[in-house]
C-alpha cells in the first residue's frame, strides 16, 4: 500500500493542505482537480521527490524517513509526466533513456511500449511525444516499481497512444500487482481508465 | 475576408543521408465562418504545415505548392512581406507550447501592449476576451501557469484581430473549463466572420468547435469532411481507428505504429497497420473530392 496521511505540502506557502490517499496495490486511483489544485504536487510528494511540510507517506508498510535524494525506498515508485521533452536527457538515445535507471531490459521494455529497433536509436528531437513518452514509460518500469504515479501522463498523447500506453499498464499491472495513482483533467478517461476518482 | 486555399503543398527536410517528408500533397481550403480541425497523432506533420504557412521552417526545409490568402502565396512571400503584411495582421498564430515562445523577460503586458500597439489593437480587451486578470499580465513568463500562458499566447495572437487564427494545440494541459472557454472564444470568432485552423490531437475538442476535420496520417489528409461525419461514420479504417480509441468509445488503440517519415510505402502508407488491406494497396490511394473526402481504396 502506498499512502499518504494528513499531508500539507507546497513552495512558499501551503498548496494542499491535510490530504490523504491511498493507493493499494494491482488497483488505480484517479484523482482529478482543477489546475493549480495540487495534484502533481500531492504526486510529487508520494514520489519522494518533495518532502511535505507535514504528513506521512507510507510504502509497504514502511513510513518514509526521507525525500528526494535521500529516499531510499524512491526505487519503489516510477513516476511519469506530461512533458516527455522535459523528462529525457536531450542527448542520450531512446535506448540509453530507457536503461538509465540500471538493469539489462531495455531490449524486453522495449517490446513491451512497442518501440522499434530504429527508434531505440533515435534522440529525442527526433521522435514524437508519443514515441517519447513510450520510451519514458519503459524506463518507468525498468526496476519493477510497486506503485506508479502518471501525472497527466497522456496529455500530449492522442487518442490511440493514450488507450496503447494505458493498456500497457494495465498489463504490468497484472503482472506485478502494481498500484498505480493516474492524475488527468480528462473525467472521461479517469472513468475508463481507474477503479475509483479522488477529487483534490 | 478571403479563403485560405492550401493546394498540393509538400514539405521535406534534408537530413544527413535521409529525407523526412513531413508534409505530403496537402490541399485544403478553409473559408471565412468556417473552423476546420487537423486531427492526427504527434509527429505526422501538423505543426509542419502551420509553420510553412507562416513562414517559419528551418534553413533545412523545401516546400513545394501553394497557400494562397488573398493576393498573397503564402509559400512564396518574402520573410519581410510576411513580418509586416501576414503575420498577427491576417493569420493569428497560437504556437504549440507558448510558454516558450514568450519572451522570458518582459511580463505579459509588455509583449501584450507592444503586440497591440504593432498591430493597432487594443491590448485589454485582447486580455480579457481571453481570460486574463489585470495581476496576471504583470507577471513574467515564468511565474505564469501552464493554462496562464497559454491564456497570454491567445490574446497575442487576436490582439490584432487577424481574420484568420492557427491554434496549434492550443487545448493542451488546460482545464476543462478552460478548455470549454477556450472553444467558445473561436467558436465566437467563426461566427463574427474569421476562419478557424485548429490543430489538435484533441477529438473531443475538434468535435465540440470544428465545422470540419481534417485527418492527417503520415503527412498526407487521409479523410476530410463535416466534423459529425468524420467521428461518427468515419470512412478511412485510420479514421475509425482513431475515433474509437477514445476512452467514450473502445478504448482500445490502432495496432502498430505509424511509418517513418523518411522511409515511406510507395502505396497508402497506413497499410502496414490496416486490416483491410489487400494488393491494390500497393498503389496509392488518392484523396476523392467529395464534401466527405476520403483516401482510401476500400472505405469503411
Ligand atoms: N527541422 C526538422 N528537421 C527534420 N525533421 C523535422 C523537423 N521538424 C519536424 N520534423 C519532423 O517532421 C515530422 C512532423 O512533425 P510535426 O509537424 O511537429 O508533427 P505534429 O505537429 O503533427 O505532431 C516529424 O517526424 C518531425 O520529427
Ligand atoms: S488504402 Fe488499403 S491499406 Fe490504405 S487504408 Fe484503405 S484499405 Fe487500408
Ligand atoms: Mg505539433
Amino acid at each position: 500500500m502506498l499512502s499518504g496521511t494528513g499531508i500539507t505540502a507546497g513552495y512558499r506557502g501551503p498548496v494542499i493542505t491535510d490530504v490523504s490517499l491511498t493507493v493499494h496495490p494491482g488497483r488505480t486511483v484517479g484523482l482529478a482537480g482543477p489546475s493549480g489544485s495540487g495534484k502533481s504536487t500531492l504526486a510529487r510528494v508520494l514520489a519522494l521527490l518533495h518532502k511535505p511540510f507535514a504528513g506521512t507517506v507510507e510504502i509497504d508498510g514502511e513510513t518514509v524517513t526521507g525525500f528526494r535524494f535521500r529516499a531510499r525506498q524512491r526505487t519503489k515508485i516510477g513516476v511519469l509526466f506530461q512533458q516527455p521533452r522535459l523528462s529525457v536527457d536531450p542527448r542520450f538515445t531512446l535506448r540509453q533513456a530507457i536503461a538509465e535507471p540500471g538493469g539489462d531490459r531495455v531490449d524486453e521494455l522495449a517490446e513491451l511500449v512497442m518501440l522499434t529497433d530504429d527508434l531505440l536509436g533515435r534522440r529525442p528531437h527526433e521522435v514524437s511525444d508519443g514515441q517519447l513518452q513510450r520510451a519514458c514509460l519503459a524506463r518507468a518500469l525498468a526496476l519493477n516499481p510497486r506503485y506508479l504515479i502518471c501525472d497527466e501522463m497522456t496529455t500530449m498523447l492522442d487518442a490511440s497512444t493514450t488507450a496503447a500506453l494505458v493498456g500497457v499498464i494495465r498489463d504490468y499491472q497484472t503482472r506485478s500487482g502494481a498500484g498505480v495513482l493516474a492524475i488527468s483533467h480528462d473525467a472521461t478517461l479517469l472513468g475508463r481508465w481507474a477503479d475509483e476518482t479522488v477529487r483534490l | 475576408m478571403v479563403n485560405l486555399e492550401i493546394d498540393r503543398v509538400s514539405v521535406r527536410f534534408a537530413l544527413k543521408g535521409a529525407t523526412v517528408q513531413a508534409v505530403n500533397d496537402v490541399s485544403l481550403r478553409i473559408r471565412p465562418g468556417e473552423c476546420v480541425a487537423l486531427v492526427g497523432e504527434s509527429g505526422c506533420g501538423k505543426t509542419v504545415l502551420a509553420s510553412a504557412l507562416l513562414g517559419f521552417l528551418p534553413g533545412n526545409a523545401e516546400t513545394s505548392g501553394s497557400a494562397r490568402l488573398g493576393d498573397v502565396d503564402l509559400l512564396a512571400a518574402t520573410d519581410h512581406e510576411l513580418a509586416t503584411k501576414v503575420r498577427g495582421r491576417q493569420i493569428g498564430l497560437i504556437p504549440q507550447s507558448p510558454a516558450s515562445h514568450l519572451t522570458p523577460v518582459r511580463t505579459a503586458r509588455s509583449q501584450l501592449e507592444e503586440a497591440a500597439r504593432i498591430l493597432g489593437g487594443d491590448a485589454d480587451q485582447a486580455a480579457e476576451r481571453a481570460g486574463l486578470l489585470p495581476e496576471h499580465l504583470d507577471r513574467y513568463p515564468h511565474e505564469l501557469s501552464g493554462g496562464m500562458a497559454q491564456r497570454v499566447a491567445n490574446a497575442l495572437a487576436l490582439v490584432g484581430n487577424p481574420p484568420l487564427l492557427i491554434a496549434d494545440e492550443p487545448t493542451t494541459g488546460l482545464d476543462r473549463d478552460l478548455v470549454d472557454g477556450l472553444l467558445q472564444e473561436f467558436r465566437r470568432l467563426v461566427d463574427e466572420g474569421h476562419a478557424v485552423l485548429l490543430i489538435t490531437h484533441d477529438l473531443a475538442a475538434a468535435h465540440q468547435v470544428a465545422d470540419r476535420i481534417a485527418v492527417m496520417y503520415a503527412g498526407r489528409i487521409v479523410e476530410v469532411g463535416p466534423a459529425h461525419e468524420v467521428l461518427d461514420h468515419a470512412r478511412h479504417p485510420y479514421a475509425r481507428g482513431l475515433a474509437n480509441a477514445l476512452p467514450e468509445r473502445d478504448f482500445v488503440p490502432v495496432p502498430g505504429q505509424p511509418p517513418l517519415l523518411t522511409d515511406l510505402p510507395a502505396g497508402c502508407a497506413f497499410a502496414p497497420r490496416c486490416e483491410q488491406a489487400t494488393a491494390i494497396c500497393e498503389d496509392r490511394p488518392v484523396l476523392t473530392d467529395d464534401p466527405h473526402a476520403v483516401a482510401c481504396h476500400l472505405p469503411c
